[in-house]
């Protein structure tokens, strides 16, 4: 099965707004073992400058998951999602995502190739606040293996 | 946004402490609840054979929290990070033993910028063999 390499350029609408708690960000810090007290505690965050307990730079993954699902069930795209892997993740930060924020993810594919039979998607997520603040923009390839790869 | 380590201090080649991170199951069915990436390669050993990985598999947001939990555990505010990437080179196998896997991170200043930023390199590592490529991250220090 191949992708529709045609689709490089398109954008998907918006997400609904996820909005950030500060449960969830002790949660997904708890969840990677980071006891770092700028997620898990606001007075301690807000002692470096922050309003609120910030998110791991990693939990961006969780907004931008939500964008990028778009793609990856495009059906115009014709992805195999049982065969996919991760292949490569960026975030680019403007500042940290804060709890109290609520955001607004935007998926672009920026690229389309095929590598010895292996699908390789580049989504973009332009993640926003409500107001057009922009947060962080993530990066990813996600891969779906040629059927007969061993991984 | 204050850190700890003042880009003053630093030197190219300055070596970050290391850090140890086992996964086991349990760690990657916590992962999948907390990220809500239940992609079942990250939990089910018999769909991850079948679509031919050789076991279960650490998510790979997973690794690469971990080696970003390096470069934030040195500077202290995490929100001085300000861009961090990573390819995903090969899988974290993580077998249903008790034992899981070992994941061993390490980290060093590749670069110095005059805008006061620092650019570490980071070595991510599973039984001798790396597991992520062009690993980095970019942190503004005071």
């Amino acid at each position: 099965m191949a992708i529709n390499l045609e689709l490089v350029g398109k954008s998907y609408p918006p997400a609904p707004a996820y909005e950030v708690g500060r449960e969830k960000i002790r949660e997904f810090a708890t969840a990677i073992g980071d006891d770092n007290p700028a997620y898990h505690d606001s007075a301690a965050a807000q002692a470096l400058g922050h309003r609120d307990v910030i998110a791991p730079a990693t939990f961006a993954v969780i907004v931008s998951f939500l964008a990028a699902s778009a793609v990856v069930n495009d059906p115009d795209l014709g992805l195999d999602y049982s065969r996919v892997v991760h292949g490569e993740q960026r975030f680019s930060y403007s500042r940290p995502i804060t709890a109290g924020d609520r955001l607004v993810a935007t998926a672009t594919i920026e690229n389309l190739r095929i590598a010895a039979g292996n699908d390789m998607v580049t989504t973009r997520t332009d993640i926003t606040t409500i107001d057009g603040e922009h947060v962080v923009t993530a990066t990813a390839v996600i891969v779906s293996r040629a059927a007969g790869d061993d991984a | 946004m204050s850190s700890v380590i003042a880009w003053s201090e630093v030197e190219v080649g300055t070596e970050l402490p290391s850090l140890n991170v086992p996964v086991q199951r349990a760690t990657l069915v916590r992962y999948a609840g907390a990220s809500g990436d239940f992609n079942p390669i990250h939990w089910n050993q018999d769909f991850a054979v079948e679509v031919g990985l050789p076991d279960v598999i650490a998510h790979g947001m997973f690794t690469m929290a971990s080696a970003t939990r390096l470069v934030t555990n040195w500077v202290g505010d995490p929100g001085a990070l300000v861009d961090c990437g990573v390819r995903f080179t090969r899988p974290v196998v993580v077998p249903n033993d008790g034992v899981g896997a070992l994941i061993e991170i390490s980290g060093v200043v590749g670069a110095k910028n005059e805008d006061g930023s620092v650019r570490v390199d980071i070595t991510a590592k599973c039984e001798g063999v790396t597991v992520l490529a062009k690993a980095t991250a970019l942190v503004r220090l005071a």
